[in-house]
């Protein structure tokens, strides 16, 4: 039951094997089918299942999240592809207006089983709208779950967990990490509720998700060459996102670096920071810091190995918090903010 | 030829059947009722003009795909096999007509005077926008499929307010016809009766998918449904595109708003460097387009008609291997921008947000200088 896989195939094998499993299943998508998605995840599905069940659309993203809803009224699972994270706004609002709020308007008679995946974060040097983090604008709307995954495993069961869910998922693939091998045990279930904690440490808790975890666990084997312990926690689940495992880890921790690559405004950062301000202010040692993308466009793919949380930069929030020498403390020395 | 531009606008469709030709693969020329009266003045001259301009426009599409291979630029989006639809179009608009393009619309961009370092550095991935869309009047490249034909409508809704008589258009290919931002956009142009002309290049792909994905009627008519004129020309005849454009750009000034021309093409090349065609059209198919290229075809007619064909292709031969080695240098000689150039123009004014994260971001990058 257990197989090396990149983390791209574990989804491609979490469709395969729901579509197996139940008729109801279907994929919809730009690409998906001939071609196996313009990532290949898709790929051979449409040979094994045909076209009836793994559906190249029309160009049209709005229509993709549209018709699934539809579909779904008619009992069907649609899983739907967004190509890259720049192009879901054309969808965004058959999502946040209709799958997100269809089974409160209708008081729980209808059901809107949708997983909507969306391939998603930088560091793939390419151009405009290709390398973008939304996750925000989701995790902002009611109804919605939002989840992501980081491991080949973790993309293998979160997949599984997103398509039985009877609420509408968005599954926020970190593009970037898809062809990272890991073992996946396909027995392996996950809830769509849970962070995991990754990495035991006594000193800093670090949150992240999606495509930051494994450079935060670069950093944690950095710091421990200096003596110092990170506590990596792999959020999975950006709506609703566990707090009582931050502020658990906080507890003990006393200090709290989050790290994504979206912009911090208005962002996931925000959210965890102000809850474990609201539950642990008195478990904080130090102001929690925040490692995110900037607060500006993404920038040209030139630029982005400077936009993006990097290990460094990962490590200099820690020795922040730590109330060691770092550049943040630096900048507040001389006053060099403004 | 005069328009009434009172009739009922289906009455100005034309080529829905069959598209309207002038040149045929062979390089003869066809007589066409709709097409012809364009044309009084092509002479010879024109004629080489056109030839080396598609010549020049392939060129630099085979210099950057090549560099994209060579790891020099991150992406590019190959035109090869429309330089017809492009540089007949393009020839047909003046100065201050307004062009919006999607990604692929390399010869527009050249023929409207973009620096190949302009151009280019999009693709380099070091800027987002190469060049001022006002100066040279033609918006930087378009990601969001169909997102500029809304943009070209808007500029041509300003347009007839100041009661101007310059055009938009906009370009869009096959798959984008499917886009809510395109059919919208078509709503507006016809209701507002706008100085616009849609040109759709069908290439018969967006990415994977064939155009009977995208539509069970030829894209042209689509248009008619829409109240919107349409024009269904072969895509890979300049000569027919040229025409095709001036009645829709003519029409556009006399204040009968829009027009949509689909130019029946053909992408001879992967979608981007990033693609593999093989998976997904044969061998067959694309042997079929290449016997209709538009750069043999004109060709051909040349030397039909007794032009000096050896001295235009030398000619054209000159110009295309300065362009080649222009565009090495400006690649290669393309500046890295500076890591603090992120925090530029997010607002005119940088907001206190932003210019706290600059500072912070220096200062890091100073600290890493520091240990390194
Ligand atoms: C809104 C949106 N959805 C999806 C994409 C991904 N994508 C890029 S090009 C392309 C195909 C476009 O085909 P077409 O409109 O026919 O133009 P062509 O590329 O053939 O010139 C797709 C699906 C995108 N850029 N924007």
């Amino acid at each position: 039951m257990t197989e090396t896989l990149p983390l791209g195939k574990a989804i491609g094998r979490a469709l395969g094997d729901a579509l197996a499993e139940d008729e109801k299943v279907v994929l919809l998508g730009e690409d998906i089918g001939k071609l196996g998605g313009v990532f290949r995840v898709t790929d051979g599905l449409q040979q094994q299942f045909g076209e009836a069940r793994v559906i190249d659309s029309p160009l049209a993203e709005s229509a993709i999240v549209g018709t699934a809803i539809g579909m779904a009224y008619r009992g069907y699972r649609p899983i739907v592809e967004i190509q890259f994270d720049g192009f879901m706004f054309p969808a965004f609002d058959q999502i946040v207006t209709q799958l997100a709020r269809l089974h409160y308007r209708t008081a729980g008679r209808v059901r809107m089983p949708v997983t909507v995946r969306i391939p998603y974060g930088g560091h793939i040097g390419s151009v405009e709208h290709h390398a973008e983090s939304p996750e925000s604008y989701f995790a902002h709307t009611p109804g919605l779950r939002v989840v992501t995954c980081s491991s080949p495993q973790e993309a293998y069961s979160t997949m599984r967990a997103a398509i039985a869910s009877d609420d509408p998922v968005i599954v926020f693939e970190p593009k970037a990490k898809y062809w990272g091998k890991g073992d996946v045990d396909t027995s392996v279930v996950r809830d769509l509720d849970t962070a995991t904690v990754l990495t035991r440490g006594r000193d800093v808790t670090v949150a992240c998700y999606g495509p930051t975890v494994q450079t935060a666990l670069d950093a944690a084997v950095a710091a421990s060459d200096e003596g110092i312990e990170l506590e990596v926690i792999d959020l999975r689940s950006i709506s609703p996102v566990d707090i009582d495992t931050v502020v658990d880890s906080v507890r003990r921790t006393g200090r709290l670096v989050v790290a994504h690559e979206a912009p911090a405004e208005a962002s996931v950062s925000s959210e965890v920071v102000a809850n474990v301000v609201e539950r642990a202010f008195d478990a904080l040692n130090a102001p929690p810091e925040r490692v995110t993308g900037y607060d500006t466009p993404y920038p040209p793919s030139a630029l982005e190995g400077h936009y993006l949380p990097s290990l460094d930069r990962i490590l200099d929030a820690v020795d922040h918090v730590l109330g060691r020498r770092s550049s943040r403390s630096e900048l507040a020395l001389t006053g060099g903010a403004r | 030829m005069s328009i009434d531009v009172s009739a009922r606008a289906a009455e100005h469709s034309a080529g829905l059947d069959e598209p309207l030709a002038i040149l045929d693969p062979s390089g003869a020329r066809h007589a066409n009722a709709v097409l012809d009266g364009q044309l009084s003045d092509v002479d010879e001259t024109a004629l080489t003009d056109l030839y080396v301009d598609m010549a020049l426009a392939r060129r630099v599409d085979q210099e950057a795909f090549a560099l994209t291979r060579q790891g020099e630029l991150v992406l590019w989006p190959p035109s090869l096999g429309q330089e017809a639809a492009q540089v007949g179009s393009g020839r047909a608009l003046r100065e201050t007509d307004f062009v919006f393009g999607s990604y692929r619309e390399h010869a527009l961009a050249v023929l409207r005077g973009v620096t190949f370092r302009e151009l280019l550095a999009v693709w380099q991935g070091t800027t987002q926008s190469g060049w001022d869309p006002q100066a040279y009047r033609m918006a930087t490249p378009q990601i969001i499929i169909g997102a500029q034909t809304l943009h070209a409508t808007g500029y041509a809704m300003g347009l007839r307010m100041d009661g101007a008589d310059d055009v938009a258009i906009a370009y869009l290919g096959d798959g984008a016809m499917s886009e809510g931002d395109v059919n919208e956009a078509m709503v507006f142009a016809s209701t507002f009766r706008v100085p616009a002309v849609f040109f759709c290049q069908n290439n018969h792909y967006a990415i994977s998918e064939p155009v009977r994905l995208q539509s069970a009627s030829p894209l042209a008519a689509r248009a008619t449904g829409f109240g919107i004129p349409a024009l269904r020309v072969d895509g890979n005849d300049v000569l027919a595109v040229l025409a095709a454009t001036r009645i829709a750009l003519q029409r556009a000034r006399r204040g009968g708003g829009p027009t949509f021309i689909e130019a029946v093409t053909y992408r001879i090349g992967p979608h981007t460097t990033t693609d593999d065609p093989t998976r997904y059209r044969d061998d067959e198919e694309v042997a079929q387009w290449r016997g209709k290229d538009p750069i043999d075809r004109l060709e051909r007619h040349l030397a039909q008609n007794g032009a000096r064909v050896d001295q235009i292709r030398e000619e054209a031969q000159v110009r295309c291997d300065q362009a080649a080695r222009d565009l090495r240098t400006a690649v290669t000689t393309g500046e890295m921008p500076r890591a603090e150039t992120i925090f530029d123009h997010v607002y005119t004014t940088p907001t206190v947000r932003i210019s706290e994260q600059r500072a912070q971001h220096l200062a890091f990058e100073a600290s890493i200088e520091g240990e390194s």
